[in-house]
């Protein structure tokens, strides 16, 4: 891939960057990878502006011993998978130990969807088992409704499948790369396939299958399938073998499946780590978070190349109709507005609009007011739930709060935030500040330093609220600090969903969060001190009022009885006054 | 050790007069407090008619707090130790008060400046010397030869004891820490009060106080109490005036014969009687530097801190427009010349040219 990369005369290129534009894009897009023209077809017919860019720098054309036919000869498509393969850490893959993280997560974020969408309170059994110090098996098995028999190799054989890429409400799977890209690194480090058991329901068989991926052609190949017992009535297990090493502390495994039970606090997680100990987190509630709604994009939020194609693909007779049918808050009377902003009649047909024509509607969105985004496509944790859950995850702190902060919106897409801190305890004191980040309910430990929330924890003043604070670092402190941010499309810094990207509009909003805990905390801390004053003027009064006592007796010779009354009324009348 | 009984008297009761007055307060359910003179610089004016840095009256009070209760109670304590080494005739060194105080439980001083504080918050407090307390320095009085009949008291018989100070040899008469009692004989022309013990050392080992008629005082640095005391009543007594001869440095002129001249800003209160307003300034001055090319050192930036201390917050040295000139001529050369450094011209230079030249226009000593 990389060598095709710098060779810029060629159509190829396409394929990388709109494969991974392709999250932004729609099925159209997808398809390119589904049905690949034969290779070498075309020489480059439609040469993009950014090939273009691209042409001018490397090339050295005084050397030049390829012709275009030679080069053509060589021109084919690239499968997403082969793609994945060599750029494995773009989807987290870049170490054993994260391996390890990653395809745990990857199974568990599959299983606690699956589970929310069905209305099941998830119960989810995590095991990892050590066959040699760089080779472990992981099993994650739920009780959620398990997949239909026909879709189980697709789903865990092929690259970019899935329900949710298309759909915008909060969920923690996105494009459909995840468990299938953990398949392939297994498959790539030990040959072995990927094990998957599913039961749909009651009477029904649980199938079990063995599957590969053929990194080609990007497709599932079913190495074994059959049915097995199965104790539950309904859930999938995913088992497979990958290289990995397994450690302890922060980013740790053992860290990621604490900090999801505290995000979940629906869920019951039983974990069996490779030394053979069982963990198990009990659930906190079991009240399902509030089912997020799917909604519509919102114009705000729409690119020039989406909006191109929504209009050549609508059904719609008008201009008008189009807008209110594919955007969410858009009425006839905004999508009117609009319309006359760009300069366009609503009453046009949506596919006979020019190119020009839908850019300049492009450029009218911003200009015209329309209402926010419905904010029922999210489903934040709730107060009440990270509190306890904090409590549970970091016991024995002197001091908790959490907050959920009202829905706000960047480039039209709803977002809510929520933060936390436990403070003091055991926790230590000279380090810095340990912070817990979480993007739809999903831990984030990797990429600290590129994340928004991390840009917004440094650029607080914690100086204000007693804490010691070095420049451009994290407060150090002896606390945990709680980010939670639900979206309907969390903007990650790349595919391996590790870091959040930095809007204005959301490290503005975490700010405010960080704030207001920061504030109760400074509350927390200004009180416990002017107790600790009180207590040390007490003491202060109890050891040197009854030297003033002994001095006055020995210099005005008075009886013991009137020593004893002198301290006990200058002990009062300091003990009164608030003077320290 | 003796004291008038008078002046006990009054001590005791200056600390039963304001142990009451806390006693009081803190009857009526207020806070008690003690009201000291403010001990600095700023606190003091100058006036020549005078001739003593006064006090301005300026003073801090220190009212019983939670945070003051500590210092509070060791003020108390203090005054306390005070009366009684008063009503026992007794006396404390300064390092014995603190060690006095180790028996005080928490209220103990963890260092002898903690108690040194203390104890000269007590002395301004009651305007008092602090041997008037009870309380003696470690320090050495200074030292005297010359022409001189000292009058003391024999300790056990009582009997007036006629001390000769022409008749230490090589060594010399020892300033007692008080010298109230003490009575003077002489025919000596003036005094001649030295910085450095070196220096008074060759001058007693040559007799110069014989060629010059004179009576030789070493200060050994900033004078001392008694020293300043010494000087002031035996020139008060015989009318004779005072000479200093110092280092031609910072510390020299204003530590050094500003105190012992005017007082200091620390004791002010005191100033009136360890003062000597009739002394002048023999030398080395800045110019004597050039008249007597005196090898030198560079100022230090303590000395330059020194120098401009004393011009922009010292009446003293604001006062004699004199001195303001000679300190902004030594910083501009910027350099400081010591005593000795006239033995660059022969070791005696000093006795067989500098001082005879110096003493034969005294009207020219600096003010």
């Amino acid at each position: 891939m990389a060598k095709t990369a710098r060779r810029p005369a060629t159509p190829k290129p396409r394929a990388k960057p709109q494969g991974i534009k392709g999250r932004k894009g729609t099925k159209a897009q997808m398809k390119l990878f589904e049905e690949a023209p034969a290779p070498a077809a075309a020489p480059a017919p439609k040469k993009t502006e950014a090939a273009k860019v691209a042409d001018t720098p490397p090339a050295a054309p005084a050397r030049r011993r390829e012709t275009a036919e030679s080069l053509a000869a060589r021109q084919r498509e690239i499968s997403v998978s082969e793609f994945f393969t060599k750029n494995r850490h773009l989807l987290g893959f870049d170490n054993p130990a994260k391996a390890l993280l990653t395809a745990i997560k990857e199974a568990v974020d599959n299983s606690l969807d699956a589970c929310e969408e069905a209305g099941i309170p998830p119960d989810l059994e995590i095991g990892i088992q050590e066959i040699s110090e760089d080779r472990f098996r992981v099993v994650v098995a739920d009780n959620g409704p398990g997949i239909v028999k026909a879709q189980i190799p697709r789903i865990f054989g092929k690259l970019l499948y899935g329900s949710k890429f298309h759909v915008l409400k909060q969920s923690r799977g996105q494009q459909g790369i995840g468990i299938s890209a953990a398949g392939m690194y297994s498959q790539l480090t030990t040959g072995k396939p990927v094990r998957i058991v599913s039961r749909t329901g009651k009477g029904k068989p649980a199938h079990t299958y063995e599957i590969q991926i053929d990194t080609r052609k990007n497709m599932p190949e079913v190495i074994s399938e059959g049915s097995a017992e199965w104790p539950h009535d309904h859930g999938t297990s995913v088992e497979m073998e990958l290289q990995a090493t397994y450690k302890k502390g922060r980013r740790s495994v053992d860290d990621y499946i604490a900090q999801t039970a505290l995000a979940n606090p629906h869920a019951q997680i039983v974990y069996r780590d490779p030394k053979g100990e069982t963990l198990t987190y009990t659930r906190l509630t079991e009240e399902l978070p509030r089912e997020p709604v799917p909604i519509k994009p919102h114009p705000y939020g729409v690119e020039l190349g989406v909006l191109l194609k929504m209009m050549k693909e609508s059904r719609s007779r008008n201009l008008r109709g189009a807008l209110q049918a594919d955007f969410s808050r858009v009425s006839g009377k905004v999508a009117d507005e609009i319309a006359a902003a760009a300069g366009l009649r609503s009453e046009t047909k949506p596919s006979r609009l020019s190119a020009e024509e839908v850019e300049r509607l492009f450029r009218a969105i911003p200009t015209v007011k329309i209402m926010s985004p419905p904010t029922n496509c999210l489903s934040p944790i709730g107060e009440t739930l990270i509190l306890e859950g904090m409590k549970k995850a970091v016991p024995g702190c002197d001091f908790y709060t959490a907050l959920t902060r009202s829905p706000a919106v960047y480039r039209g897409n709803p977002f809510q935030i929520e933060a936390g801190l436990a403070f003091g305890g055991p926790l230590p004191a000279d380090d810095l500040c340990d912070l817990w980040r979480f993007a739809n309910r999903v831990p984030l430990q990797y990429q600290q330093a590129g994340c928004a929330i991390t840009r917004s924890v440094i650029l607080n003043d914690w100086k204000n609220y007693t804490l010691q604070q070095a420049r451009g670092a994290l407060p150090t402190a002896p606390m945990v600090l709680f980010v939670h941010m639900a979206s309907a499309w969390v903007p990650f810094t790349s595919e391996s969903k590790e870091a959040i990207a930095s809007y204005p509009e959301i490290v503005k909003e975490i700010r405010l969060g960080l704030q207001e805990i920061g504030r109760r905390l400074g509350g927390f801390l200004r009180h416990r001190r002017r107790v600790e004053d009180a207590e040390m003027k007490r003491s202060y009064i109890e050891k040197y009022i009854p030297h003033i006592g002994i001095a006055l007796r020995e210099i005005l010779g008075f009886s013991a009885k009137e020593e004893t009354k002198v301290v006990e009324t200058l002990k009062e009348t300091l003990e009164r006054s608030g003077t320290v | 050790m003796s004291r008038p009984a008078a002046g006990a008297k009054t001590t005791l009761g200056k600390i039963a007069k304001q142990a009451a007055e806390v006693h009081q307060k803190i009857l009526k359910h207020q806070k008690p407090s003690l009201k000291f003179p403010l001990r600095s610089l700023s606190n003091v004016k100058y006036d020549p008619k005078q001739g003593y840095l006064e006090m301005r009256g300026r003073k801090k009070e220190r009212t019983l707090t939670v945070s003051t209760v500590k210092t509070f109670a060791q003020t108390l304590r203090m005054m306390a130790l005070s009366r009684e080494l008063v009503q026992q005739d007794d006396i404390a060194t300064k390092r014995e008060a603190y060690y006095v105080s180790k028996n005080w439980d928490d209220c103990r001083f963890l260092e002898q400046t903690e108690s040194d504080t203390v104890m000269d918050d007590v002395e301004a407090l009651f305007e008092v010397n602090r041997e008037q307390l009870g309380f003696i320095p470690e320090e050495k009085g200074g030292e005297v030869a010359g022409k001189l009949f000292i009058l003391d008291k024999d300790a056990d018989s009582g009997k007036t004891l006629r001390i000769d100070c022409t008749k230490f040899g090589s060594g010399a008469y020892s300033i007692p820490i008080s010298v109230e009692h003490l009575g003077f004989e002489t025919d000596a022309k003036f005094i001649l009060a030295i910085e450095t013990a070196g220096m008074f050392q060759r001058l007693v080992k040559h007799n110069y106080w014989k060629k010059a008629g004179c009576v030789l005082v070493s200060m050994g640095g900033v004078p001392t109490r008694a020293c300043r005391r010494f000087i002031r009543r035996l020139a008060d007594q015989q009318k004779i005036p005072v000479y200093v001869f110092v280092d031609g440095d910072p510390y020299g002129i204003s530590n050094i014969y500003r105190t012992l001249k005017v007082g200091s800003g620390n004791a002010a209160h005191l100033n009136e009687y360890f003062c000597v307003p009739q002394a002048t300034f023999l030398g080395i001055t800045p110019q004597d530097i050039l008249d007597y090319k005196l090898p030198t050192h560079p100022l230090k930036d303590v000395d330059v801190k020194r120098a401009r201390d004393a011009i922009k917050n010292d009446p003293f040295f604001q006062h004699h427009k004199a001195w303001v000139k000679a300190m902004e001529h030594l910083m501009q050369m910027g350099v400081r010349a010591e005593q000795q450094a006239l033995a660059k011209h022969g070791l005696n230079y000093v006795i067989d040219e500098y001082l005879p030249r110096k003493l034969s226009n005294t009207k020219a000593f600096l003010p």
